[in-house]
């Protein structure tokens, strides 16, 4: 209610707003966040030359704006026939004709230089110091550090705002819409250098303060770099349209020190390590049923309710599939069912958790099978 | 006269056999209102799904269904097909010819568009629902992706395509060969020079989306790659090939919008046009440089350097030409005798709001910014800038100026400048703000949006609501004027107009010149 009461007085305000924030474009920006009206400079230096160069172009419309909107309403209010003037007859000149082909020609001019090495800045792809390859899914992002010594550390980061927010039977957090499970940690002070790919149809992928916008394009890999000076949190979304829930795929972007990225990462590769090490072992029923309620709560509630009730997916307490035979249960967890919202899980979860959310769903919610799958059996599936 | 004289048919056989331009003409014009409204409500659902954060009225892929018909039926069913009504209607009558050159092909290119209209708008009801791509429907979201309806759109946009080339071929034939004597070239008025124009911009590239569409339907149904990279192909190409229809596609829909224009600005100055001929090469330029300017719509695409700079250093030079028009109209009115009835209105409001979607396209030019505008609701206003206020507005202006000439009877001015009015408030508290958004960082295409954006977007939900309302009292204007407006019987029913359309008897009798006019050489032009 009081979101709501702010926001009508805000609408009330809102010519006002519109003014105040054109004059105080520039430094309004880093103040407040909610009804910004013009670009970031963000946390970059080629943001940053990018907001200049965008209010360098952006005043120059605003002066000739300003001369052309002048005259024409200087003429609007003086030569009206009401005022009893007798209209003139000239037409043609041309000195006038092409003194006003030329001068914009040279504005031009003027504009291209900044433009031009703006744009040399953004293609300069040399000596990046690490590289993260982005690829888009529909609805969601996966991100590989590259080139790093050690286990390979890859993930994918989901849209984490509940679906009780967007349909709005719970109140809406600070970071509506712009919230991951998991986001991509970058270090400050460093070239990381992406590379950008799809999985599926054309995304973008675009945090606006770190000063990237790249298309992922499915079968290609494009390039694209930036150089965080400041730590903090950036979001973004994806840019190009991909199909039904292309407003529910973000981008979180934690840029922190150094130091803290080295122990980050190194945390991310014990549990790589460990994965692996898992991997290859077999688990007890308890074990299973642990580690499987914490992956359903994450990857499954969402969808088939915390109790297995269902909601946009099916109810898993007496499913068919989840009382049924194992390798039918197994089949949808892996590949999903084409043309509905169950995805295929088999690529976003590893054999560990994959063989555990089965279990899980198997043994939970009234569904007492009593069976187990074990991470090999999720591989030899997989193999088919 | 010939003896040969006769007026309509009865009936329904007049509208469905009519070989008349103006009866063909009225039903362009009618049809593109159709398609407008429902248009029109296709943009009322998005804007009332986008009032408040949340989703509240339609799913995702249904507003994603929305904003492709949006798109498709404004572009192809509204703005288009109301200028080939307008060149119908006006063409023949501003150069002194009895009708079309090719009467029957006239009559094939209006009556494919309803079916072909109804067909897409079928598609909503489909298994898997109605297109949901975009109007740029890019691969691979159009074809290994797509609900089955896409086959159904890529029927319609062929038949579109089809009235288009024919309704162009027809255009271009009239001005050629059917000019009254001493009509030469330099002398046709500037609203046929643009539609010269117009037409043989439509003739090169409506085969090209064609192509596209065929390299579409190949791809889901006759296993071929062309836009998949797994056996070969790029869906970067379907984005070279749409854009190269769909660029020159923009100066298709501006470029008959400037001819109104200036018609209609030296009509309420009361004084010639500035620089008949510099308009002429400028419409000239535009159109050449639309050819090769395509790319500015993939900076992001990951396109090299070279064609970064190639793209942005043409694109900036349509500047030139297009602040060459906007100079001239402007000096046009200098020093004239202004009066501001409402098609003069709707004139002025065109020139201040292209211009400032003219700016906006700068800006949009400069590559490395693009970068950050790209895809975000800054492009949105962008183009409904140059649309709406660009096209949409000089349609109604156009109406309105020669709507007593078509039925003898004149509008209410009151409820013609009211109608402007709301208009132009609606239109801009809509727009306006989608600027800050779009910088802000809020994407285009989006059924829902984060907190930040919410005040300004309920904003623009309500210029929506009232520049959507605004069109009712458009459509009772236009109606009561023919039911039952003042009659006139003034041949020329605007003091300060120029042109062999303000010649014939008022209302414009069924068939106008069936001898040619004499051309006073005198004049330079109209
Ligand atoms: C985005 C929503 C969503 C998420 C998240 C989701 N599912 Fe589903 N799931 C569905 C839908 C929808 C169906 C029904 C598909 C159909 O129509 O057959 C389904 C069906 C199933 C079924 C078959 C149920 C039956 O009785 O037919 C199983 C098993 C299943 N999901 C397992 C999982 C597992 C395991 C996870 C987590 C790793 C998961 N799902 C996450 C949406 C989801
Ligand atoms: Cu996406």
């Amino acid at each position: 209610m009081f979101l709501r009461a702010k926001r009508l007085t805000a609408l009330a305000l809102g010519p006002v707003l519109m003014l105040f924030g054109l004059l105080h474009a520039g430094t309004v920006a880093a103040a407040a966040k909610v009804n910004e009206v013009n670009m970031s400079p963000g946390a970059t230096d080629v943001g940053q030359s990018i907001f200049d160069l965008h209010m360098t172009i952006f005043w120059i419309c605003v002066i000739i704006g300003v001369l052309v909107f002048g005259v024409m309403f200087y003429s609007i209010y003086y030569h009206r026939k009401s005022r009893g003037v007798t209209p003139a007859t000239f037409h043609e000149s041309t000195k006038v004709e092409i003194a006003w082909t030329v001068v914009p020609f040279f504005i031009l001019i003027g504009m291209a230089v900044p433009a031009t090495s703006t744009l040399l800045e953004i293609y300069d792809f040399e000596d990046a110091e690490m590289d993260v390859l982005i690829t888009g899914y529909q609805w969601k992002w996966k991100y590989e550090y590259l080139n790093e010594s050690g286990e390979n550390v890859a993930f994918f980061s989901n849209l984490r705002t509940p679906q009780s927010e967007i349909y709005n039977t719970a109140d809406k957090g600070e970071h509506y819409l712009l919230e991951v499970d998991e986001p991509l940690v970058i270090p400050v002070d460093t070239k990381v250098r992406f590379l950008v790919t799809a999985n599926d149809v054309i995304h973008a992928w675009w945090v606006p303060e770190l000063a990237v916008k790249k298309d992922a394009i499915p079968g290609f890999i494009n390039e694209t770099w930036t150089h965080a000076t400041e730590e903090g949190v950036y979001r973004g979304q994806c840019a190009e349209l991909c199909g039904k829930d292309h407003g529910f795929m973000p981008i979180v972007v934690n840029v922190v020190s150094k130091e803290e990225y080295a122990s980050w990462l190194s945390e991310k590769q014990a549990e790589a390590a460990e994965i692996k090490k898992l991997m290859a072992q077999t688990f007890s029923m308890d074990e299973l049923m642990e580690r499987g309620k914490s992956v359903y709560d994450r990857s499954c509630a969402a969808c088939h309710g915390a109790n297995g009730e269902g909601g946009l997916g099916k109810a898993i307490a007496d499913s068919p599939i989840a009382t049924g035979d194992l390798s039918g249960h197994l089949e949808v967890g892996i590949n999903g069912v084409p043309g509905t919202a169950m995805q295929a899980f088999g690529g976003q979860l590893n054999d560990v958790d994959m063989a555990a959310v089965i279990t899980y769903q198997r043994n939970a919610f009234g569904n007492n099978m009593g069976d187990m799958v074990q991470p090999i059996d999720v591989f030899n599936h997989k193999k088919g | 006269m010939g003896d040969h004289h006769h007026g309509p048919a009865k009936g329904l056989s007049r509208w469905l056999f009519t070989t008349n331009h103006k009866d063909i003409g009225t039903m362009y014009l009618w049809f593109s209102f159709a398609m407008f409204i429902l248009g029109g409500s296709f943009a009322m659902i998005i804007r009332a799904e986008l009032f408040q954060p949340g989703m509240q009225l339609v799913d995702p892929l249904f507003f994603n269904q929305m904003t492709t018909l949006h798109g498709l039926v404004m572009v192809f069913g509204a703005i288009m097909p109301s200028f080939v009504g307008l060149a119908n209607w006006m063409i023949p009558m501003m150069i002194g010819a009895p009708d079309m050159a090719l009467p029957r092909m006239n009559n094939w290119s209006f009556w494919i568009l309803p079916p072909a209209f109804l067909l897409l708008a079928s598609t909503l009801f489909m298994d898997g629902g109605a297109p949901a791509f975009g109007w740029t429907f890019y691969a691979p979201l159009s074809t290994t992706y797509a609900a089955p309806s896409v086959t159904i759109f890529i029927f319609c946009i062929h038949v579109l395509g089809i009235s288009s080339i024919m309704g162009s071929i027809n255009i271009i034939a009239t001005v050629m060969n059917l000019r009254a004597p001493g009509m030469t070239y330099m002398k046709m008025p500037l609203f046929v020079w643009t539609w010269l124009i117009t037409a043989f911009l439509l003739v090169a590239v409506m085969p090209v989306l064609a192509g596209a569409v065929t390299m579409m339907l190949m791809d889901i149904h006759f296993g071929t790659s062309f836009f998949s990279a797994a056996g070969g192909g790029d869906p970067v190409l379907f984005q070279h090939v749409f854009w190269f229809f769909g660029h020159p596609e923009v100066y298709i829909i501006i470029l008959p919008a400037f001819g109104v224009v200036s018609q209609i600005i030296p009509a309420f100055s009361r004084k010639p046009l500035f620089g008949y001929d510099s308009m002429v090469y400028a419409t000239a330029s535009i159109a050449f440089l639309s050819f090769i300017v395509w790319a500015h719509h993939m900076y992001t695409v990951g396109m090299p350097i070279a064609g970064e700079l190639f793209f942005m250093y043409a694109t900036m030079l349509i500047a030139v030409p297009t602040g060459v028009k906007v100079f001239n109209w402007i000096s046009t009115m200098w020093r004239g005798a202004l009066t501001f009835e409402t098609p003069m209105l709707f004139s002025l409001g065109f020139l201040v709001l292209f211009t400032i979607g003219g700016f906006t396209g700068l800006m949009l030019s400069i590559a490395p910014a693009d970068f950050q505008y790209h895809d975000s609701y800054f492009v949105v206003a962008h183009f409904h800038y140059v649309m709406v206020a660009g096209a949409v507005f000089s349609m109604t202006a156009a109406v309105y100026y020669w709507l007593p000439k078509w039925c003898g009877r004149m509008y209410n001015e009151t409820m013609g400048k009211t109608h402007f009015w709301i208009s132009f408030i609606g239109f801009n508290l809509t727009f306006f703000p989608q600027h800050f958004v779009g910088l802000a960082g809020m994407p285009r295409r989006i059924p829902d949006y984060a907190l930040q954006f919410a005040d300004f977007n309920m904003m623009s939900s309500i210029g929506a609501f009232i520049y959507g309302s605004s069109q009712i009292l458009f459509l009772y204007n236009v109606i009561a004027t023919i039911v039952a407006g003042k009659p006139t019987s003034d041949e020329k029913v605007w003091d300060g107009a120029e042109g062999l359309e303000w010649t014939v008897p008022t209302p414009a009798p069924y068939h106008t010149f069936e001898t040619p006019p004499k051309i006073d050489p005198s004049h330079a032009h109209s």
